[in-house]
């Protein structure tokens, strides 16, 4: 089938899908098949709508379906010396940009560069009435318009099926080097707000089990400058990278086991958790919690101004404490109202971010 | 775009009397302006060619006024137009004639600055460079600087996703904002964001950002505040060519660079510009592009000595490199000059906002050129060249009969072209009610209808800022209609 013809096939499913009062579970490569509420409806997959619409390295933009792989745009972007900055992880092979796009997950790199979010540019996205709708556009500076693009990051699939999205790349850095140091929680969490309100080039961090480990990335100058000053142990440049990407795919031995696994979004400076055992990430920002009671990490993750996902988890507990953090009115409100806007029969991925949409 | 008429949404019927006397019981007399001598400041923001005064203008004082004032206002079926320093240049905040200017210019606390998190809490009135300077004593500034950077407020920057000259390194306000509170038409308190890197559901923040006042009143804002560079070196290279330098440009981002800023000013902006501010821009170039480097010293030497062999490479004419602090910011002060030096050429001035890729940029420069001979007008141009954002500064006389329309005109030309290049309308000043005409160049009749279903899952009623933004679906096909015509017409 022609990409077009597939658009046609699927504007005729969904179609069906609102008249018929039924629900389409979008699927990608299925590697975030566990991210979010449990998937209702019959399956809609829209991996075979891939490859690249336009690369223009001198413009730092590139143009992709959403069912191309992940693992395929990375390799076209390095072979050009450039990057999707943010890391997202892949979860999987099969992974998808749309998928990326969908769950909205960055990486390591995400408080030096940005989230998905800060590099998405445009989207093509069909919603839930079949309109084929274009927002955002190629270039780095666009307010024509809501930031619809943006929106869609995050979104799960619950306002339309993404067809492409362009994003902004960056080059690789020139330099990386990896450092280690023996430190405890609470001072771990000291250094890294201290060295954030530095000009340091750190480009990743994390703590676990007593061992602070950074990423420094940039100029050769900057990072050797960084390392002689910050001091550390010094790892290999193959232990460096395999520990950055054991830790984005959550293939970390910390990630092993049935228990649930917490997500918390919390300002950095937020005091070390007590709640179950923790891997920090993003310079405090994002703490991993393995097992711990629901209700107090959702009441301690909202009493300093942030939020908790169950990241991983077995169906019955997802259905019981929900996997995002409850909303509260108006914003509850907001949101059932935007699902309206853009999805007013509700197709798309029923009750996979909040149960009521 | 009538100019009798600049706001176009005229369908509420509100009882000014009432609205007033309702306003009044909620509000201490400084804060409601009603007279017509009181009103007239307020009349246009920095689109000075249309004006138009409001029923009523307030200034709240906290936000539980401004809540009082937005229950009054929704319970009356009342426009509320929402108001910062007023720089804007698309008339986003132009007052509704059936409506209530609602000026947040009193809400001007930073309520908090944290060194260790890196983030400032303010209030909307807050001015962009001041937020820096209080930042200063830690080593830390917020980045996003446009050019009214003195005076613009952060209510505003959010509202209109304000840029600046370092935005392709260090991002739009989109990417430099945290957590935006604001109340609902309804005069709910919402928090959008929060203080950590992300919330849960929808990103609202970052539909919050350029949403030109049509979905919330902003009332406190957290901001990412960023270590300041050890050292910032600017290159200034001059052309002979306008050309030359458009392709320069990409050359440098070819080889890897991301410049922590990247300016390019054609001749007429540079004559306007040295006279005035004696930047010591080079008089003879045809244009010269301002590149800056920024970071440890090792990396500021290593990278400018990238950027100048990539510049020479490129066919630059002359080199400078800024000795000093000093020197740096004289350069920048001639780029960040650029409006109001244009200013003093000329009566008026409009300033287009389009965004193209930079691979585009020498045609489009072709092609103003050419727009400037056909409707017998000056035109400047700077240009965020790193992020192939253009500022043509098209000069005209209100006074002469005829002239406003052609500069209009002439901009609209320049617009339209910009989407035809893959670009857009505007890049970082907004739609307002300057280029509400021309979303339905970019955008077609499905996608206003999903803008205006977005619209009202915020605001019902459509009561904040009608009639900006977004063109009713009436308006879209009108215009649609009008260019068919205008293409169909043999030459």
């Amino acid at each position: 089938m022609t990409m077009d013809s597939l658009i046609e096939n699927w504007i005729q499913r969904i179609a069906e899908a609102a008249r018929t009062g039924r629900a389409l579970a979008i699927r990608g490569g299925g590697s975030k098949d566990f991210y979010g509420g449990p998937a209702r409806g019959e399956p809609f997959e829209v991996a075979a709508y891939s490859g690249i619409v336009a690369y223009e390295p001198t413009e730092l933009v590139v143009t992709v379906r959403a069912g191309t792989p992940l693992v395929d745009l990375a390799a076209v972007l390095a072979a050009k010396g450039q990057c999707l900055a943010f890391e997202a992880p892949h979860f999987g092979p099969s992974a998808t940009v749309g998928g990326m796009l969908a769950a909205g997950l960055s990486g390591p790199r995400r408080p030096a560069v940005g989230a998905v979010r800060d590099f998405v540019l445009g989207v093509k996205i069909l919603n839930g009435i079949g309109e084929v709708l274009s927002f955002g556009g190629q270039v780095m500076k666009n307010v024509a318009g809501y930031d619809v693009a943006r929106l869609m990051a995050g979104s799960l699939g619950t306002l339309g099926v993404v067809l492409e999205v362009s994003l902004k790349v960056l080059p690789l850095p020139v330099a990386e080097k990896s450092l280690s140091f023996v430190l405890d929680e609470t001072t771990a969490l000291a250094r890294l707000n201290q060295w954030a309100g530095q000009p340091w080039p750190i480009s990743a961090s994390a703590w676990n089990d007593g061992v602070l480990t950074l990423r420094l990335s940039g100029a050769a100058a900057a990072v050797a400058a960084a390392q002689r000053t910050l001091g550390g142990e010094l790892l290999s440049d193959a232990e460096g990278g395999a520990f950055w990407q054991s830790l984005r795919e959550q293939e970390h031995e910390f990630f092993n086991g049935g228990e649930a696994l917490w997500r918390l979004s919390l300002p950095s400076t937020a005091p070390a958790q007590t709640l179950g055992r923790t891997l920090i990430e993003w310079g405090g920002a994002q703490r991993w919690l393995r097992s711990g009671d629901p209700t107090s990490i959702r009441a301690a993750s909202a009493s300093v101004g942030g939020h908790a996902t169950l990241f991983r988890g077995d169906d019955a507990l997802k259905a019981s404490v929900g996997v995002f953090q409850p909303l509260g009115e108006p914003l509850a409100r907001i949101h059932r109202r935007l699902k309206q806007a853009f999805d007013p029969h509700g197709v798309f991925n029923p009750g996979r971010m909040y149960p009521d949409f | 775009m009538s100019l009798q008429e600049p706001v176009a949404d005229r369908r509420f019927a509100v009882d000014r009397k009432r609205l007033i006397d309702r306003l009044r019981e909620v509000l201490p007399a400084s804060a409601l302006l009603g007279e017509e001598e009181e009103r007239r400041p307020y009349d246009c923001d920095g689109l000075t060619a249309y004006r138009q005064l409001p029923l009523v203008v307030v200034l709240p004082e906290n936000e539980t006024q401004a809540q009082a004032i937005l229950k009054i206002c929704h319970e009356l079926k009342a426009p509320v137009v929402a108001r910062g320093a007023a720089t804007g240049l698309s008339g986003g905040a132009t007052p509704h004639p059936d409506g209530v200017l609602l000026s947040l210019a009193k809400l001007k606390n930073i309520v908090h600055v944290d060194p260790v998190s890196r983030t400032a809490v303010v209030q909307p009135g807050v001015r962009n460079l001041a937020v820096s300077e209080a930042a200063a004593a830690y080593g830390l500034y917020y980045a996003p600087d446009p050019s009214s950077q003195i005076a613009c407020t952060i209510g505003g920057n959010v509202a209109e996703n304000a840029g600046g000259v370092h935005c392709l390194k260090y991002g739009l306000t989109v990417h430099n904002v945290m957590r935006v509170r604001g109340l609902t038409i309804e005069g709910e308190v919402v928090e959008f964001g929060n203080a950590a890197l992300d919330a849960a559901g929808y990103d609202l923040l970052a539909l919050l950002n350029g949403s030109e006042g049509l979905l919330a009143v902003i009332t406190e804002v957290t901001v990412k505040l960023t270590p300041k560079p050890q050292l910032a070196q600017v290159v200034i290279a001059s052309f002979d060519d306008v050309r030359r330098a458009g392709d320069a440009v990409a050359s440098i981002i070819a080889a890897g660079i991301i410049p922590a800023g990247l300016e390019m000013m054609d001749k007429k902006a540079i004559h306007a510009v040295e006279p005035y501010v004696n930047a010591g821009y080079d008089m003879a170039a045809e244009a010269i592009l301002l590149c800056e480097s920024d970071g440890t010293p090792e990396e500021v030497a290593e990278e400018i000595g990238r950027m100048k062999s990539v510049l020479e490479m490129s066919g630059a004419a002359g080199i400078r490199v800024s000795r000093d602090e000093a020197e740096r910011l004289k350069f920048w002060a001639g780029r960040k000059a650029a409006f109001p030096a244009v200013g003093r050429m000329t009566p008026d001035y409009l300033c287009m906002d389009g965004t193209i890729p930079r691979k585009r940029l020498a045609e489009m420069l072709d092609a103003v050129a050419g727009l400037s001979e056909k409707y017998g007008l000056r035109c400047a141009n700077v240009f965020h060249a790193g992020d192939g954002n253009l500022h043509p500064l098209i000069m005209y006389d209100a006074n002469q009969p005829g002239e406003l329309d052609r500069a209009v005109a002439f901009g609209a030309e320049i617009l339209e072209l910009s989407v035809r290049f893959g670009g857009t309308i505007t890049g970082e000043h907004g739609v307002g009610i300057e280029k509400i005409t021309l979303m339905a160049e970019q955008f077609s009749e499905a996608e206003i209808g999903a803008f205006h279903r977005l619209k009202a899952a915020f605001d019902e009623y459509g009561l904040l800022n009608p009639g900006k933004g977004v063109p009713t679906l009436a308006r879209c096909r009108e215009y649609t209609q009008a260019r068919a015509g205008v293409a169909s017409t043999p030459r």
